[in-house]
């Protein structure tokens, strides 16, 4: 048995969602490959080989490769993927897109969003977002697997030497031009794996009003999220979307303001450690999920939490 | 153009789901069912280049039993001019779906489909991108802009980073997020309308192809469920609990 894992990155530093996959590839097997596709990415396979338990690096390097046009990269994983018992993506917009493809070009069906790895056929996955969890077993011969993050640790990046091995890239024509990404820039950790998360809703009336959130989130050192309302909205961008269409997310705090708390952002956030919801609607069923609510103006709450926090590190300082 | 849009029935976002009591599934009986939600998002994008003369003819594609005509015809009461419904007496996977969908398209031709990115009860998140491999066309997922200019097609896609723009030719498959556009509602006159609208029904059988499952289902159960915790009287409180009880500040 062998796996192949399809490395998520940005042709300089690779995502840690790949980390998380490699964890989950560690529940199958010791011979553990690593693929990245990408365009100039010598030093980021350099920087790779040391990531624990991970046998071999495939380096696929080619221009056309740069913005990870699915196209393209599936016929190349296609081509090499008979070699191997399991092939991972991350379940993310990127794994999303291109793992799909390779399931039609291998005609086997793929198992997406896996949250635990029971045996090398068996897997779980949530359904109707999350609110049933369904175990699933499949005799194929490749088992093509998107891998939910939040579900598995990020493994060690240290103590392989992995050796780098290049393999062919196989040319596809296709029309589609790649013209640029929006990407928001932000010094916050990121939203996937950032050990808290605050996280605003319609409460929050509009997108001014979230800089009260990203002064409460810069306090916490934490990632700041968002509900569908508050995106649609325009308070936020996607980007910042919890839930069964956006992101999922499991950090140690997740504070849920303004929230009400639908059935598909609880699909987003319930698995986080400790969920802290402020509302002024005490019937919102965000407090059905949360360890600690609080019945509140968000608006006098957030300067409030503010205030104690700054006054909890003078004591401590 | 021709648009070919397909469509699932998935029960309603709003119904608290229950799972069936010997562990096979989910209870769909006698709950209410709807078009899956980002779906209609595909429905109205396809009325909307009808209306804007971009298209000359919409066509919604289901696979499912006799009552999956319900999203026929609420896709026709939206303002898609004919459907097909592809009688199939199993839920199908995705990659079985692409495949139906493909014998479809391979007859009818159309210039641009037009799929929801996920559909809400399986959560896959697979048959466009399929779909778009079996056919060899270009694929755009989880798109929330899209202008077509001629032959060409400009388009924004929601990604995890933020969002990404892309431009590609028809023949292309698209797969909608639920911001690319607000789905109209049916107005009574239109859904009256649609029942004389018309709905082909093709049998799964004839296609051709094959539909058995490659995955099994061993159960499906309740997810464990968090407990409501209390109630803080204020923001103090809050904090104290946050710092000494739970200790995660």
């Amino acid at each position: 048995m062998s796996v192949l894992i399809i490395a998520e990155h940005d042709n300089n530093i690779l995502k840690s969602s790949t980390l998380n996959t490699i964890s989950a590839a560690m529940k199958l097997s010791d011979d553990i490959h690593l693929l990245i596709l990408g365009s100039k990415i010598e030093n980021l396979s350099k920087n790779t080989q040391s990531i624990h338990k991970v046998s071999k690096i495939l380096k696929c390097d080619n221009e056309k490769l740069e913005n990870f046009i699915p196209e393209i990269m599936a016929p190349i994983v296609s081509n090499i993927a008979k070699n191997y018992t399991h092939v991972l993506a991350p379940a993310s917009t990127f794994g999303k897109n291109l793992l799909p493809r390779i399931s039609a070009l291998l005609d086997v069906t793929q198992i997406s969003d896996v949250i635990d790895i029971l045996s090398e056929n068996t897997f779980v996955r949530p359904i109707y977002a999350g609110n049933a969890i369904s175990q699933v077993e499949t005799n194929q011969n490749i088992n093509l697997l998107t891998i939910r993050p939040t579900a598995f640790d990020k493994c060690e990046e240290s103590g392989g030497s992995a050796p780098i091995e290049d393999i062919d890239f196989l040319n596809t024509d296709t029309p589609t031009l790649f013209i640029g990404r929006e990407v928001s820039k932000s010094d916050r950790p990121d939203l996937g794996n950032a050990r808290v998360v605050v996280s605003g809703g319609r409460g929050m009336e509009n997108s001014d009003n979230f800089k009260l959130l990203y002064e409460l989130a810069d306090k916490l050192n934490a990632a700041v999220g968002a509900s569908r309302a508050a995106v649609d909205s325009g308070y936020i961008g996607n980007e910042y979307q919890v839930g069964q269409t956006g992101k999922m997310v499991a950090p140690e705090l997740y504070i849920a303001i303004g929230i009400s708390g639908a059935i598909q952002h609880l699909a987003g956030m319930k698995d986080s450690k400790v969920i802290v919801a402020i509302n002024k609607d005490t019937e919102a069923p965000i407090f059905n999920v949360a360890d600690y609510g609080l019945s509140s103006d968000l608006f006098q709450a957030i300067p409030e939490i503010i205030k104690e926090l700054d006054l909890l590190n003078k004591i401590e300082s | 153009m021709k648009v070919l849009v397909a469509v699932k029935r998935v029960v309603d976002y709003k119904v608290q789901i229950r799972v069936k009591a010997d562990q096979s599934g989910v209870e769909t009986e006698n709950v209410k069912m709807s078009v899956n939600p980002p779906d209609e998002n595909a429905i109205e994008e396809a009325v909307k280049l009808k209306e804007q003369g971009l298209a000359q003819e919409t066509l919604a594609v289901t696979i499912g039993d006799e009552k999956a005509q319900d999203v026929l015809r609420t896709s026709m009461a939206m303002g898609i001019d004919r459907s097909i419904l592809v009688k199939s007496p199993n839920s199908l996977e995705p990659l079985a779906v692409a495949k139906t969908l493909f014998k479809i398209i391979e007859k009818e031709n159309p210039d641009l489909v037009l799929l929801g990115k996920q559909a809400i009860d399986d959560d896959a998140n697979q048959t466009g991108q399929i779909l778009s491999a079996i056919l060899n066309w270009p694929q755009a997922c989880f798109i929330s802009e899209l202008k077509i200019e001629g032959n060409k097609l400009l388009i924004s896609r929601e990604i995890d980073e933020g969002i990404e723009k892309l431009e590609t030719n028809l023949p292309a498959v698209l797969t909608c997020d639920l911001r690319l556009n607000t789905p109209r509602f049916a107005s009574l006159p239109n859904i009256m309308k649609a029942k004389k609208k018309p709905l082909d029904v093709i049998d799964i059988s004839t296609l051709g192809i094959d539909t058995n499952p490659k995955i099994k289902v061993l159960k499906v159960e309740e997810p464990t469920k968090r407990k409501a915790g209390i109630m803080v009287n204020d923001v103090k409180e809050l904090i104290e609990k946050l710092k000494y009880e739970a200790k995660v500040i």
